[in-house]
């Protein structure tokens, strides 16, 4: 196993004038868990379809498991496992029909079938019920089955493109146990999700938008790195209409919507709880609750973004 | 590289599927056996037992010894004598009889007296082919039975032996009692296996795509071409077994027999699926969704298998445009093949350009589809 799992110099997709991904570079460690995060049309499947070998890049190189993607892309699907959100089981074969299949598929020996299938029912916990049919089974387990199934040739690299979708919390919790065991036996992760709470538990995340990569590097590094000023959480009824008042204000640096409270930063040499007080007062507007928060990437994401679109309106 | 190792799980996959799916079982084996029971007794163009009702106004022997011959013939069987000329108004509309014979009064003293008599025949015409089939057998039979009484009476002025110029004796090879069903199996054969592989095949591929396996198995070292073969190797059997379900339905019920080369037949049906497997092909690349696959499937298939082939309608008589597209009907052939081997046990050098020109369809199309489909269906 090489050290660098994923190194990727300059990846580069163009469909027509529209570019998908915008010269990107990156490299993932092996046995990392590398977070994958960006908005819908950003690059992000993009990308890992380029990785997979699914798609020819237009400019750049990049290697997966030391074998370069467009040159090498056999050996690139020989040694990586693939599993998205239309996790692909089929319905109408069993649980153990389906591990054959899959197993089969990536040439595996009976024996060598017969051996991971008892690993790949343990890990989906489906002792006992290996003749039920994947409709059969709540979400969270056929997720799970999916992602053995993915993993029976035991792949050097696992692309994870949003497995979680459409789960509830606990099971996507459970999941993360999973992949989080799956890193520990020395497996890469190369997770794309659009939870953000997800994203905390990856050792390292990169954020794109647009097509090009805005951030890279540890959650506490990005929170760091970031957001310098203190953020306060306010609670008002008027909620949208405090966010137009304050952005008024030149001391306050940002405001977002959280739901229903509103995150707000404002420069450092100021008193913030008094600054907000003082803007929202003025118009009749008393919020029942303002209180300092650690920010939250969500928080760094959204400045990010906010940042990254300024610059390019400029 | 290709390798067989890889294909066998998914065949394997595939039949289980198929075996799992009894609606699909249903279509690729039951339905063409089943369609081949209604064709050959509904699509049947011979014409027997017409009800034929007599209103005989001479009541002589001769009179009597005319309608017999009618009657007597498998063609019509008697539906009653008729009494008056407002009852012949009655006859055809209620369906007691759908032919009548007026024969006049005085018919055979006409006859004896050697002058020439008119026979009035009302045929029912609701029906036009049954119509015109009874209207041909009862003006062959009265032709018949006229000439005989102009050779009679030619002996009776004293000469001997009298010869007709030209005596008209046709004799019809290869299904000599002209039945309909011994000439429907074959096209019969052509028409279901053309169905069931297109419809599975695009059927197979779309579902894949629509539940994204397609997707997860792109990812897999598998070649395209090995998933391919995989895929479709399962509905080449499955279409020999239907094929051989019904010859076996075919000789079971209308006593076809296949007089030529088992092996060409079976050669000659491989050819064909593959032509069906191509098209099949086509299809998965055109629809995005399975009942789209299916009408599109549906209507490939069927309108040229069906009419443009010679099954339903006999290439001869369309218009010169219409023959000139039956070139590119892979049916046509087949059809034609089918009918040599089954029917007059031709064999493979009498058919070579007909296995020629199917042989370079079933190569196009496969070649045309496979190429969208690299670009269509592998790289999602």
């Amino acid at each position: 196993m090489p050290d660098v799992a994923i190194e990727a110099k300059e990846l580069t997709k163009r469909f027509g004038d529209f570019i998908a991904v915008d010269h990107i570079s990156f490299s993932v460690n092996g046995g990392e868990i590398f977070g994958f995060l960006g908005a819908n049309g950003s690059g992000k499947s993009t990308t890992i379809r380029m990785l997979c070998g699914l798609l020819q890049s237009s400019g750049g190189s990049a290697t997966v498991a030391g074998f370069d993607i467009n040159s090498q892309a056999d050996s690139v699907k020989e040694n990586i496992g693939y599993m998205s959100q239309k996790f692909s089981l089929y319905d109408d074969l069993t649980v153990t029909e389906n591990i054959r299949f899959w197993g089969g598929i990536y040439g595996l020996s009976d024996e060598m079938i017969a051996k991971r299938q008892a690993w790949a029912i343990g890990i989906a916990g489906l002792e006992g019920r290996e003749k039920s049919l994947p409709r059969e089974l709540p979400g969270g387990f056929k997720q799970r089955l999916a992602l053995a199934c993915a993993m029976l040739h035991s792949p050097k690299v696992v692309f994870l493109d949003e497995p979680t979708g459409g789960v509830d919390p606990i099971m996507r919790r459970r999941f993360w146990d999973l992949i989080r065991q799956l890193a520990e036996e020395g497996t890469t992760v190369f997770v794309t999700t659009h939870y953000l709470d997800e994203a905390e538990y990856c050792n390292r995340i990169m954020l794109i938008h647009a097509g090009r990569m805005i951030a890279v590097g540890t959650p506490e590094q990005l929170k760091k790195e970031y957001i310098r000023t203190p953020v306060l959480e306010v609670e008002t009824e008027r909620i949208i209409e405090a966010m137009a008042l304050l952005d008024e204000d030149d001391r306050v640096e940002e405001t977002s919507v959280f739901g229903t409270f509103l995150h707000v930063s404002i420069a450092e040499r100021y008193n913030a709880e008094k600054v907000i007080r003082e803007v929202l007062g003025a118009h009749n507007i008393s919020p029942s609750r303002i209180e300092p928060i650690v920010p939250s990437l969500e928080d760094v994401f959204i400045h990010l973004i906010d940042r990254q679109e300024a610059e390019q309106k400029r | 590289m290709i390798s067989v190792h890889r294909i066998r799980p998914i065949i394997r996959k595939e039949f289980r599927q198929i075996m799992r799916d009894r609606r699909s079982l249903g279509v690729l084996l039951v339905v063409p056996a089943f369609m081949l029971i209604m064709f050959g007794y509904a699509l049947n163009y011979d014409v027997q037992h017409i009800p034929l009702a007599v209103y005989d106004q001479d009541r002589s022997t001769m009179s009597r010894e005319f309608i017999q011959q009618f009657i007597h013939s498998e063609y019509f069987d008697f539906a009653g004598s008729i009494s008056s000329e407002q009852e012949i108004d009655t006859v055809i509309p209620s369906q007691k009889a759908r032919v009548v014979v007026v024969i006049p009064p005085r018919f055979s003293e006409d006859l004896l007296a050697n002058r020439s008599v008119s026979i009035q025949v009302l045929v029912d015409g609701a029906n036009a082919t049954t119509a015109a089939t009874a209207a041909g057998y009862l003006v062959a039979m009265t032709q018949d039975y006229s000439t005989n009484i102009s050779l009679q009476a030619l002996q009776r002025f004293g000469m001997s032996k009298p010869t007709l110029p030209i005596d008209y004796r046709p004799r019809i090879w290869f299904n000599p009692e002209l039945k309909s069903a011994k000439f429907m199996v074959p096209g019969l054969i052509g028409f279901i296996l053309m169905m069931s592989t297109v419809v599975s095949t695009s059927l197979s591929i779309v579902r894949e795509r629509e539940k994204g396996t397609i997707e997860q198995i792109s990812v897999s070292p598998i070649h395209p071409m090995e998933l391919l073969v995989g895929k479709t190797m399962p509905y080449v059997l499955i279409s020999l077994i239907a094929t051989v379900l019904i010859l076996i339905t075919g000789y079971a019920l209308f006593n076809v027999v296949v007089r030529g080369s088992m092996l060409l037949l079976f050669l000659e049906t491989l050819i064909f699926t593959f032509c069906g497997l191509g098209l099949g092909m086509w299809v998965s690349t055109v629809a995005n969704k399975q009942d789209e696959a299916f009408q599109l499937a549906t209507l490939v298939s069927f309108l040229p298998t069906f009419m443009l082939s010679g099954f339903a309608f006999p290439i001869a008589n369309m218009p010169k445009v219409i023959q000139w597209i039956t070139f590119i009907n892979p049916a046509r052939y087949f059809l034609f093949i089918l009918r040599s081997i089954i029917l007059k046990g031709v064999g493979l050098s009498a058919l070579w350009q007909e296995t020629l020109f199917m042989t370079l369809f079933a190569l196009g199309i496969t070649a045309i589809s496979w190429n969208k489909m690299r670009k269509s269906v592998f790289r999602v």
